[in-house]
């Protein structure tokens, strides 16, 4: 790891204008960013340790009914509160999906949304990467490429952005808090990530020193407790990153769907809201034929970019589950394993 | 850069210590203080080796930098048995062929504290593997941890009735 300053500010103000000088990086929970520094992916000439900053680790319910979780909530406590994961099953679902009990008790709201891609070929200094190096090439085209993009991609790069939280997070219509050098101001998590374009360096909105201080929901979110579930399958049980995932929340009246919210993971350098699903979704009878035409309305645009043909069809699939699963009800209490295909939907055998 | 105080109670002693902000936690205990029983396995967070808990918390101390932990309360496998009586924990693992090579035993040990602390897993096999996920071993004593997972927490259930009592 290359020597660098590292500072504790105290204050907001203070981080935002330590972390506004070039070669800044702030530090918060430090899974992500201490794993690209040893591996030589970044290395920032100044850390700021933003892990004690006043105020930032807490929830609180704002006047509008909406939901405001501070930038430092820890992954884990976010997701055992109780309350939080009733009001919002298919976020702790999520985060419990993600990573480790360790690095989950680690990982905090804000560092989930920034983590960097884990395309292999990002993480090998030795290769070309025009997200990690602008202008080198990409040598994951052409190269090991199962598990990139088939959605939003370009022919700069083709990587994916791997976070779980982020996924239920983007259809609840999720609002990021950022605080910078002109003051504080809203972005939707929707437009917060950047697809590759000419300029995959550019991952999102952010600005030097912008400082991401909290996450909002919007009260309509805790509308879909009832029949919201996140599906993520991956290439092991459990601490595994998802090959495609997906979030599903619907409110259902007398069989007809009255609202519905999906978005997919793994599949595009950002966490993939389905709009055009959705639409085929609002006001049609919930059931599988239903389900079908959405996953077909969510995959329409999609193509590979690479060995990755079988994505495709595979994210068809989870969408189609992640609704009958949602449509199913969500259950009393999140599954041990929601990774696991063969869980938690009636009728599915535990040990296939 | 040059060194940083800090303070670090560690298995309930106190250190004071001037730190590189390059050093992680898991190299401050095992080359500084010469707490060699924190293994240090990926060094990236993926294997679970170097789990201690930190203020109560199971974390990876391989991915903390030791000066932004300035201040914690740090358990390591150390400071888990009292003198030489074994905790429940360490018992059952014997017990149950919970483990096999040394390398990985520290941290799954410190992990399943984390667990049972945690609350979370209670008598669902399931969720104890899920649990403890973040540990992986290659010798294929998970059957047998599971099952010492189970025995520790009865045991330390148990022991939790007696002091209440
Ligand atoms: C082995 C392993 C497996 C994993 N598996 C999964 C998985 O399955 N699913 C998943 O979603 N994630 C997974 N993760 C990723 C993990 O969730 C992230 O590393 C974590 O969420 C990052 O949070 P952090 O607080 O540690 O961030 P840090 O590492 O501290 O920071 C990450 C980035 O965000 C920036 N940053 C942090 N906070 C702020 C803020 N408030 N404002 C502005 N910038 C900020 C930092 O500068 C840095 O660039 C895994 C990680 C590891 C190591
Ligand atoms: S896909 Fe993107 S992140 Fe991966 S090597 Fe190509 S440019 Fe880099
Ligand atoms: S050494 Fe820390 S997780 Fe492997
Ligand atoms: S206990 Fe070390 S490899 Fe299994």
């Amino acid at each position: 790891m290359r020597d660098f300053d590292y500072v504790r500010p105290a204050t907001i103000p203070d981080a935002i204008a330590a972390a506004a000088r070039p070669g800044s990086a702030y530090l918060a929970g430090g899974t992500n960013l201490l794993d690209l520094m040893k591996g030589g992916i970044t290395s920032p000439e100044r850390v700021v340790d933003i892990s004690r900053l006043p105020e930032l680790n807490r929830v609180e319910r704002l006047d509008d009914g909406s939901l405001r979780i501070g930038a430092l909530v820890r992954n884990a406590d976010l997701a055992h509160d109780t309350a939080f994961a009733k009001a919002y099953p298919a976020v702790a679902e999520a985060l419990l999906s993600g990573a480790s009990a360790q690095l989950r008790n680690a990982a905090t709201v804000g560092g989930n949304l920034l983590q960097r891609t884990r395309c292999s070929y990002f993480y090998d200094t030795a290769s070309a990467c025009n997200r990690r190096e602008p202008g080198t090439g990409c040598d994951a085209i052409g190269g090991e490429n199962r598990l990139h993009a088939v959605l939003g991609w370009s022919d700069a790069c083709i990587a994916t952005h791997p976070s779980d939280f982020c996924v239920p997070l983007v259809a609840l219509d999720a609002v990021v808090e950022i605080e910078g050098k002109q003051g504080r101001r809203h972005v939707t998590l929707e437009e917060f990530h950047r697809l590759p374009g000419e300029t995959p360096q550019r991952e999102n909105v952010l600005e030097p020193g912008d400082l991401i201080v909290a996450v909002r929901l919007p009260a309509e979110a805790a509308s879909f407790a009832a029949n919201a579930r996140y599906l993520k399958v991956r290439e092991r049980t459990s601490f595994a990153f998802a090959v495609v995932s997906a979030a599903a929340a619907l409110v259902v009246d007398s069989g007809k769907i009255r609202a519905a919210r999906l978005a997919l993971g793994g599949v595009a350098a950002k966490p993939w809201r389905a709009r055009s699903a959705e639409a085929v979704l609002l006001g049609a009878d919930a059931n599988e034929a239903t389900f079908a035409s959405a996953a077909d309305a969510a995959l329409a645009d999609a193509s590979p970019s690479g060995d990755n043909a079988f994505k495709i069809e595979l994210a068809r699939r989870i969408v189609v589950r992640a609704l009958t699963s949602a449509l199913a009800g969500t259950p009393e209490r999140i599954p041990a394993l929601p990774a696991s295909p063969f869980s938690s939907i009636p009728g599915a055998r535990h040990d296939a | 850069m040059t060194s940083l105080p800090i303070t670090l109670t560690i298995n309930g002693h106190r250190h004071e210590l001037e730190v590189d902000p390059r050093v992680t936690l898991l190299d401050l205990l095992r080359e500084r203080l010469d707490l060699t029983g924190t293994k240090k396995g990926c060094d990236r967070g993926q294997c679970g080796a170097c789990t201690v808990l930190v203020d109560g918390n199971r974390i990876n101390s391989c991915l903390a930098l030791a000066v932004s932990h300035d201040g914690a309360n740090v358990l390591t496998i150390e400071g888990v048995a009292r003198g030489e009586e074994l905790h429940p924990v360490q018992a059952a693992f014997i017990a149950h062929d919970g483990f096999q090579c040394g390398f990985c035993t520290p941290g799954q040990i410190m992990s399943t504290l984390g667990l049972i602390a945690e609350g979370q897993a209670g008598d669902d096999p399931e969720r104890i593997r899920e649990g403890l996920s973040g540990n992986i071993c290659r010798c294929a004593a998970y059957g047998g941890i599971v099952e010492a997972v189970l025995e520790a927490q009865e045991q330390l259930a148990k022991a939790d009735r007696r002091t209440a009592a």
